[in-house]
């Protein structure tokens, strides 16, 4: 029997189109795997065990009849919760949505099953994405799969893990703040947070719409690349969807003699010290920066995010769908009863930290003055950007945490000091793992950041920092089985 | 240091239609002047003439012709997630 173990999209393809492998042996190898491995784990929400396993018939049948299949077809993958799946469970975590079977299906979905990928599972997250450790969904706690006492990050940290197991070839997940990079570092694995509006938001569970982004986990930024090319592109549902072009206009993505920013702060990260190595010998150029103030990000982000989050979440009123209270008697409670009931308590802190901030008499002081840090933190990057092609930071300050250890929501927000930066901008950024801290054994990684429409350039430096290391091979000896 | 009071944060709980008991409402008094606390640091920006960011992309007004697109969801696929419904319409509770 071949090994299937941590197979990228291209060996995957080449695999099934030579018929050394058929698509159903490889769907049940990842299925295999999940009931095996993952109620330890807890990575997987719902398993969409009977339609992948008919998708995979298909593409053998298809295979068998002498056709070519296309690169994604046959792909099994997982996708957090967040995204809206026609028939299929979606809750994003959250048991407002406990019941909820969503009548459409997300964009970012549609054009992966186009393309042949077969949806595998649907994976856990914190609830509707508020949080950084998986620890905050409402209905399990995700362990990092490299060491169960640590968290796998978040919010997409069912999507890294089930990864970084190898529960599927790739994961979608969303990035409002960090949380694909961040997840995806603490995971040792690569994980891709797209130009905002390059992907589309339709269908996907709304958390912070100036914000979110929808991109790829995978083994490789190889493989994060081909998945961002079949979900990017402009679409009439969501009318804030941009393509490459309008992004970058008639910039040069070539990838010859690149001009790195890194900020004085970072010189002596292990993943920095990694990069440096290997980008100067490929000829590139490193030179110093100095960054948007971490802490000034994270304050216009933690006054902005909740706010949009307050506007978005009005919606959950337990009368159109999702969960309602029982023990409603009017209107008013239908609305304050399910709400209590049915969100967390981090959700329930965002939603009146927004409702604060937009509040009379605090519009000026919270929500407008963010507004603007926002546009000084977009200056400044451009100033970089005026020298400097790609900026690299340490995606996370240190590896993962262990899991209960940041329970003050404050030093969960901290978490996230390196990736809310490009948010706020709408930058591409990658996170790729890059050394491995000494106290944990647990990956450490790095986060290349570009202009902008960029997405072609930080991910075409990504592949040749994995061509030249071997950081993104290093897997879990716990999860081989 | 702005202190967000329990009256303060049991005024935005009911504008935010989220019933809260005594101790939930202490806790999170604490939580929102903490996190206003944390974010104080906005005010060292000097944001005098500088233009508030509400989207990042520079598109401007995206339109459509105002008519029906092809909507493939039926009323009875809508209504399924509905907690309560009568005749093909949503039940409230009673409103006053």
């Amino acid at each position: 029997m071949i090994d299937l173990s941590n197979l990228g999209i291209h060996e995957a393809h080449d695999l099934l189109q030579n018929g050394e492998v058929t698509c159903r042996e490889l769907v049940t190898f990842y299925l295999d795997r999940i009931k095996k491995l993952d109620g330890e784990i807890k990575s997987i929400l719902t398993l969409c065990e009977e339609s992948s396993l008919e998708i995979a018939d298909k593409v053998d049948a298809k295979i068998a009849s002498g056709q070519e299949i296309g690169l994604l077809e046959g792909m099994p993958y997982t996708a957090k919760d967040m995204f809206l799946t026609k028939g299929t469970r979606t809750t994003a975590a959250s048991k407002i949505l406990g019941n909820f079977i969503p009548p459409y299906t997300a964009t970012a979905i549609s054009h992966l099953n186009k393309s042949g990928a077969i949806l595998l599972a649907k994976v856990n997250q914190d609830e509707f994405a508020h949080g950084g450790s998986t620890e905050n969904s409402a209905f399990q706690k995700t362990t990092n799969p490299l060491n169960k006492d640590f968290v796998p990050g978040g919010s997409s940290g069912g999507s890294a893990a089930a990864v970084a197991a190898d529960f599927g070839i790739f994961s979608l997940g969303t990035d409002t703040g960090g949380s694909i990079r961040q997840p995806a570092a603490y995971c040792g694995v690569t994980g891709l947070k797209p130009s905002y509006g390059l992907v589309s938001r339709y269908g996907v569970i709304a958390m912070a719409s100036s914000f979110d982004c929808v991109g790829p986990i995978a083994r490789s930024a190889r493989d994060t690349e081909i998945v961002l090319h079949a979900i990017a592109g402009v679409d009439a549902n969501d009318s804030t969807t941009v393509s490459y072009q309008q992004l970058t206009g008639k910039r040069s993505l070539e990838l010859k003699n690149i001009r790195i920013g890194l900020d004085s702060n970072f010189v002596n990260h292990t993943s920095i010290l990694e990069a440096k190595k290997t980008f100067e010998t490929s000829g590139h150029k490193i030179s110093s920066i100095e960054l948007p103030d971490g802490d000034l990000s994270l304050a216009a982000y933690y006054v902005l995010v909740p706010s949009e989050i307050s506007s978005n979440l009005e919606r959950y009123d337990g009368i159109r769908y999702g969960q309602v209270s029982d023990k409603a008697k009017d209107l008013m409670d239908t609305y304050s009863m399910t709400r209590d009931e049915f969100m967390g308590m981090e959700v329930k802190r965002r939603i009146l930290t927004g409702t604060y901030a937009l509040s009379a008499g605090y519009y000026n002081a919270y929500y407008k003055k963010a507004m603007q840090v926002r546009t000084v933190v977009i200056d400044k990057f451009n100033e970089i950007f005026k020298n400097c092609d790609v900026v690299i930071t340490p995606t996370t300050v240190g590896p993962a945490f262990r899991a209960g250890d940041k329970a003050d929501p404050i030093e969960m927000y901290k978490t996230d000091i390196l990736t809310v930066s490009v948010n706020l901008a709408g930058l591409p950024a990658v996170s790729i793992p890059a050394g491995v801290d000494a106290g944990t054994g647990l990956p450490l990684s790095l986060q290349i950041i570009g202009k902008l429409g960029d997405d072609n350039k930080v991910i075409a430096l990504a592949k040749e920092f994995q061509s030249l290391t071997n950081w993104h091979k290093l897997d879990s000896k716990e999860v081989k089985s | 240091m702005t202190k967000v009071s329990k009256d303060i944060v049991e005024n935005i709980a009911r504008l935010s239609r989220i019933g809260m008991d005594s101790q939930e409402l202490e806790l999170m008094s604490r939580d929102i002047t903490s996190i206003l606390d944390f974010v104080e640091t906005l005010e060292s920006v000097d944001t005098e003439s500088v233009q508030p960011t509400s989207q990042v992309t520079g598109l401007k007004d995206v339109w459509r012709e105002d008519k029906v697109n092809n909507c493939r969801i039926t009323r009875d696929e809508i209504l399924a997630n509905a907690p309560q419904t009568k005749d093909g319409y949503i039940l409230v509770k009673k409103v006053l």
